[in-house]
């Protein structure tokens, strides 16, 4: 299988006044294209860095990362802005809606970075707020939609440029249980048409549940990795 | 892509209404201002202008020098008759007229008034009538023959000089000597003008005791003639006569078109020094811009991290809040014009009609009002671009996590 994104002994050093802070110290990640990943671990463990890393929202302080076989970690700022607005789709546990957008227009904003025509995102975001079943929200604002509603309108901004990953940070931390198990039923019915899905998370339940490999972080070191082999979890590394 | 990102910004702006109005204050009035300045200054302008116009551009003006406020006040130098002869031969002078003001008493059924009065030669009258561009409104101008009549200005028409109206055909005295009232003028636009009194030389000299003063001597250049040139003649005809010297040169010779220059040097200076007040106060608009900028990055931190994280590249960002500043400016800006537009015409109205001038005049060229509105959103924008650097510049990661 190719690897869609790959760390390669990836470093991220902050500097607080004299002391460093080693957020992630030589880690090496591949995710396969096509995959269902999750990255686990408790708070301070790293896994923020890693997701920040894996999203090419941020760059490492030693180390490669490859996005699609491109090494991304020498490119500036608004380079990276265009290539994850392409090929990666970010779902938050605080879902992160523009307030002041409607639901379509939340989902219009993604296409609207990568030089799209007006009538051209209508007509996706329009698609897309049907595909998560939202098609009487459309000129909601976030606050008028129920926690649930405001991450499916996420997960169709998300999709928006039809990106190749879907990154999902504590997707259903702010859910209740029913609310997010749709949520993550959702994303694992994207997997089966072929979406790469990372999801960042601290509960192992939901992770063994759907994902099908996970990093387990700590102190910044990957502690395992554990894959499931014919509904079974198996420590490969 | 842009008009996107003006429809981004209008409903950020529309968000936050109360703090967008108050910014918008400090730029509309200031823009009013600036408007209402430059709107009038104009209208000031064109009005005199029109005024030289009227007065034709073949006249050349002669006064003598050291008078306090303008002909009649009174100095030591005197033009008399012998210049009016020593200019009227000089080559390319094609006729010739003059005047003497002074401060007349005049009565009208039993009231008594102060005004200026005007003697001039009734043998010349063509000459003076074109020159001041004289309108009878009712009656007649004065004409070779009307000794024991007066022309008088439009004011006398209304009741605000006398309580009574003056009509044509009413007897008026004039320091004591009665005169028959020929012809009312129309307005020549400034209120001291239109109280003035005209009368034969020959009479203004008997009843005001004046023997030979002349106050200005007013010189028609035969046409085709360059005028400045014929200036020059008179001037050094004049200096030999009198027998002076450039440097004790006592009379001063103008033509139209070097009064019109000096009046607008003047006007543009007063016009660049109010408008360098107004200024100061579009720079205070233009700070609460900034700090109105400042704030909404701080407070959107957390949106430009999400829109960073779905592709906004700095430069879309930057473009966000610039345009968002510009239209901060330019809304205001179109609130000043509005504003500004009313001012003006509101003075215009005032000056017609409670202080009987029609120099004040409001104008409102294309220039003025697209210029206004161009002005007020760079000044937006260019109040915004720091605040917009800034928040292009905000790192991702950080900005995400801002609460």
């Amino acid at each position: 299988m190719t690897e869609i994104i790959k760390l390669k002994n990836v470093a991220k050093h902050y500097y607080m006044g004299d002391d460093v802070v080693k957020a992630l110290d030589g880690v090496d990640i591949s995710i396969e294209k096509g995959s269902f990943v999750a990255i686990m671990g408790p708070s301070g463990s790293g896994k923020s860095t890693g997701m920040n890393l894996i999203g090419s929202l941020d760059l490492p302080t030693s180390g490669e990362i490859y996005l699609d076989e491109h090494d991304i970690s020498h490119l500036t700022e608004s380079e990276l802005a265009q290539i994850r607005g392409k090929k990666i789709g970010f779902i938050f546990q605080s879902f992160n809606l523009i307030p002041n957008l409607t639901a379509k227009e939340n989902i219009m904003l993604p296409m609207l970075f990568q030089g799209l025509e007006k009538n051209e995102r209508e007509s996706r975001a329009e698609e897309l707020l049907g595909l998560v079943d939202l098609k009487d929200r459309i000129n909601h604002y976030p606050n008028q939609l129920s926690g649930g509603q405001q991450q499916r309108v996420a997960i169709a901004r998300a999709l928006a440029n039809d990106p190749e990953v879907i990154l999902a940070d504590e997707p259903t931390g702010n859910l209740d249980t029913k609310t997010g198990e749709n949520v993550l039923q959702f994303l694992e019915n994207l997997n089966k048409k072929g979406k790469t899905i990372v999801m960042v998370t601290h509960d192992s339940k939901l992770a063994e549940k759907h994902a099908q490999k996970i990093y387990w972080l700590k102190d910044g070191k990957i502690e395992k990795v554990t894959r499931k082999e014919k509904e079974k979890w198996k420590t490969v590394k | 892509m842009i008009t996107d990102y003006f429809i981004l910004a209008l409903k950020n702006l529309r968000k936050r209404k109360l703090r967008a109005w108050l910014t918008m204050l400090g730029i509309f009035i200031s823009i009013a201002t600036i408007f209402v300045l430059i709107s009038l200054s104009l209208g000031l302008q064109n009005a005199v202008e029109e005024q030289f116009r009227q007065f034709g551009t073949d006249k050349i003006f002669i006064q003598p020098r050291g008078q306090i406020a303008g002909p009649g006040t009174g100095g030591a130098v005197e033009l008399t008759k012998n210049d009016v002869e020593v200019v009227e031969k000089v080559i390319g002078v094609k006729d010739i007229t003059w005047w003497i003001i002074a401060t007349g008493e005049i009565e009208f059924k039993d009231e008594k008034r102060f005004f200026n009065i005007i003697g001039f030669p009734l043998d010349q009258s063509d000459v003076f009538i074109e020159t001041g561009f004289y309108k009878a409104d009712e009656g007649e101008v004065l004409d070779e023959e009307d000794f024991g009549k007066v022309m008088i200005g439009s004011q006398y028409k209304y009741n605000n000089v006398f309580k009574r109206p003056i009509k044509e055909r009413d007897i008026i005295s004039v320091n004591g000597k009665n005169f028959v009232v020929e012809g009312i003028l129309e307005s020549l636009g400034n209120p001291a003008d239109d109280r003035l009194v005209y009368m034969s030389e020959e009479e203004f000299r008997e009843i005001t005791e004046i023997e030979d003063r002349i106050d200005t001597i007013i010189a028609q250049v035969e046409p085709g003639e360059d005028i400045n040139e014929v200036a020059d003649r008179i001037k050094r005809k004049l200096l030999k006569s009198r027998d002076l010297t450039e440097k004790t040169r006592d009379f001063s010779i103008l033509t139209p078109e070097e009064v019109l220059e000096t009046f607008r040097i003047v006007l543009n200076i007063i016009t660049a020094f109010l408008l360098g007040v107004a200024g100061i106060s579009l720079l205070v608009g233009g700070i609460g811009i900034v700090n109105t900028m400042y704030t909404s990055v701080l407070e959107r931190t957390k949106e430009i991290g999400i829109m960073k994280a779905v592709g906004a590249r700095n430069s879309d960002i930057f473009l966000i809040f610039l345009i968002e500043s510009g239209l901060l400016g330019l809304v205001g800006g179109v609130i000043g014009v509005i504003l500004g537009f009313g001012i003006s015409k509101g003075i215009e109205f005032i000056a017609i009609n409670q202080l009987g001038t029609t120099l004040l005049q409001a104008a409102f060229p294309f220039y003025l009002v697209a210029g206004s509105l161009l002005f007020a959103f760079v000044i937006g924008a260019l109040s915004g671009a720091l605040p917009a650097l800034q928040a292009s510049k905000l790192n991702p990661v950080d900005a995400l996590r801002y609460e």
